[in-house]
């Protein structure tokens, strides 16, 4: 029986072009508003992938990797004394304004690396030479920057360019490639001492310190005993990502707004595709009583219904969910919107999906199962 | 899993026996007695018709006496088995491996072909689906459909739904056939065509056919006709009596 539910389900072209296209739109939705999502939550935590250590230390009351709270330049003594720490070293980040040569203000994310290990270099370098930040007055800048700082010149920033970093010069050493940063700022790679010469000098200067946990010890217990014996706080990557996240959810409205186009497409979903298959239901319902008074059980014409829901629901997301990668693809080379379709929001659309399914099966199965059979000799 | 109902018979030869049937529908103001208190004998072997004004009863004791509808009170029995014992689900098993349909509307699935039409039946008692078909060809095939197979419904004319259908109820050999107007949306000719081929159905032995019918083309091919007025029968024809009766109303 259940082929010819499917032929039942698809000779009604309409019906099954409403039901398929309802879901395929709730799957597109909720996965292209959840992609954009993942990937704005994920600029927020690209620090961590374009400065990379093991371990964190922050001040006590930092609660995410954008936020600074300057520390004491000797408390990287005081980590590197702690037991397990293999090495640590000091790094610097803030925002600084750098002077377009249109003699425009641009803010860039300013990151200064301990000099003589380079720990918390960019991943990928395009041009250049990353061991020259040595030399005084140099940066490595990313190609956003190169965009930015470009205006008003007649050749695009490049190598032995110079541009202003807060009234004093700063020449170009190297290019490198960075995951783009959620305040949307183009990195400068500075050594950390040049990054004091080009902050405004305050008391205490130290943003972070990164740290490598000795071999045969995890990130996690190391970061445990240096907040244990300093009193700093210290996390794994996995910890600050999670912190970080955590502090968009609580302190932000984008989870809230996104969240809501996202209950949209589903709701919508539901509301259409129960819509639709109930009156494909209704409009069958004859049908529905012949196969009764045949001998179909309210079990078995349950399962042809389901299977029908369910069919509907696998094309609607099969469809939906290439179109959001589609929709992925198209946007990613720009960058913007940010784009991260991963299993995980997959998962959550299949879940939804389902879910509507389900509802709108139950719909139609509660009709069949009041449905008396003889209604089918009424006229 | 299920009770097997297709080995049960009735002593006495009685296809179908309704003792004191009483069914209502509605309550308070838009209350109906459709059958008051109604007592109704069919024979095996038999084509049996049940004739009466609109609104008589005629549907409500075809509903109930295939097990489509609930009734109030009063005794059931078909082929020996009181289907006042039975639960629903049985009722449905029964149903599926005793009694084939034939309506007024055809009820044909407009979006499947006419083998696959007739074939749910066999799916329905657990027949494989290539062996349905062949079942189902070789069917139509014997109510002259055999250039039909694969067409739709809607792509018939009402003489040739109506045979499908026909097909559809005899395919997997039910000893109980339920008609209700079979003839009434169909012209002269193709009437008679159709009476045939249920007339051949029911002198198999050990089957029955009762039609439901408004239309007195078809009273000559009765071997009982029953009355009905007002939920009640009025009178049962066999015999000699069958053939005033069709004398009076031709
Ligand atoms: N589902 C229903 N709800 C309420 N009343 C009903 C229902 N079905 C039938 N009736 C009423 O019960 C009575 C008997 O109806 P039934 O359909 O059995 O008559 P019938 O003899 O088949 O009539 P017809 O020749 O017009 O088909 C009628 O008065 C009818 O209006
Ligand atoms: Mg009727």
């Amino acid at each position: 029986m259940y082929h010819l539910a499917l032929k039942m389900l698809m000779g009604d072209r309409a019906k099954y072009v409403m039901l398929v296209g309802g879901l395929t739109f709730a799957a597109l939705l909720m996965t292209q508003q959840n992609s954009v999502f993942q990937g704005i939550l994920s600029w927020t935590t690209s620090h961590m992938r374009n400065s990379r250590a093991s371990i964190w230390v922050v001040e006590k009351n930092v609660e995410q990797v954008n936020e600074t709270k300057a520390m004491r330049d000797t408390d990287v003594n005081r980590v590197r004394s702690v037991a397990g720490v293999d090495f640590a070293v000091p790094f610097f980040q803030s925002i600084l304004q750098a002077r377009a040569a249109d003699g425009s203000d641009k803010p860039i994310q300013l990151i200064g690396l301990h000099a003589a290990t380079l720990v918390g270099r960019p991943p990928v370098m395009v041009a250049g030479d990353l061991e020259r930040l040595r030399l005084p007055n140099t940066v490595v800048i990313d190609q956003l920057a190169i965009q930015r700082l470009s205006i008003g010149r007649p050749k695009p920033l490049g190598l032995g360019d110079t541009f202003e970093i807060n009234d004093r010069e700063a020449r170009v050493v190297g290019i490198c490639r960075t995951e783009r940063h959620f305040f949307g700022y183009p990195y400068v790679f500075t050594s950390y001492d040049q990054a004091l010469q080009f902050a405004p000098r305050q008391r205490k200067m130290l943003s972070m310190i990164l740290a490598e946990p000795k071999p045969g010890l995890t990130a996690e217990q190391v970061a445990r005993t240096i907040e244990r014996e300093t009193g700093l706080k210290a996390f794994t990557v996995p910890e600050f990502s999670r912190a970080t996240i955590d502090f968009i959810w609580r302190n932000t409205g984008i989870p809230a707004s996104f969240m809501t186009t996202i209950i949209l497409g589903f709701v919508v979903g539901v509301a259409v595709s129960g819509q639709t298959f109930y009156s494909f239901v209704l409009e069958n319902i004859r049908h529905l009583g012949a196969l009764k008074a045949m001998g179909a059980s309210n079990a078995l014409l349950a399962r042809m219904l389901l299977l029908q829901a369910f069919t509907v629901g696998l094309i609607g997301y099969g469809i939906g969910i290439g179109l959001a990668a589609v929709f992925g693809y198209a946007v990613l080379p720009a960058g913007q919107p940010p784009f991260l379709l991963d299993a995980r929001t997959m998962i959550i659309t299949a879940v939804a999906i389902v879910f509507i399914c389900i509802f709108a099966a139950l719909l139609g199965i509660r009709r069949v199962a009041k449905l008396e059979a003889a209604i089918v000799f009424r006229a | 899993m299920h009770t097997d109902f297709t080995h049960t018979h009735a002593d006495d030869e009685a296809a179908v026996r309704a003792v004191g049937v009483t069914k209502t529908y509605g309550r308070g103001d838009s209350r109906t007695v459709a059958l008051k208190n109604t007592t109704f004998t069919t024979r095996e072997g038999e084509l049996h018709l049940v004739v009466g004004p609109s609104g008589c009863g005629k549907t409500t004791l075809l509903s109930v006496v295939a097990g489509t509808l609930e009734w109030d009170s009063g005794q059931i029995e078909v082929f020996g088995v009181k289907l006042n014992g039975l639960k629903t689900a049985d009722i449905t098993t029964f149903r599926r491996q005793n009694i084939g349909f034939i309506f007024q509307q055809f009820n044909l699935i407009p979006t499947l072909t006419t083998v696959e039409n007739v074939s749910v039946p066999l799916l329905l008692g657990g027949t494989k689906r290539t062996e349905a078909e062949e079942r189902s060809a070789a069917m139509l095939q014997e109510v002259g459909l055999g250039d039909k197979l694969t067409k739709r419904p809607g792509d018939l004319s009402g003489g040739q739904m109506q045979r499908v259908a026909i097909a559809r109820a005899l395919v997997h050999k039910p000893r109980l056939i339920i008609c209700d107007e079979p003839t009434s949306a169909l012209d002269s000719t193709t009437g008679h065509h159709i009476m045939e081929l249920l007339a051949g159905a029911a002198r198999a032995p050990g089957r029955c056919v009762i039609i439901v019918t408004h239309d007195n083309r078809t009273y000559g091919y009765a071997d009982r006709i029953t009355e009905m007025e007002d939920g009640q029968v009025k009178q049962v024809y066999a015999n000699g009596a069958l053939r005033d009766f069709i004398a009076t109303h031709r």
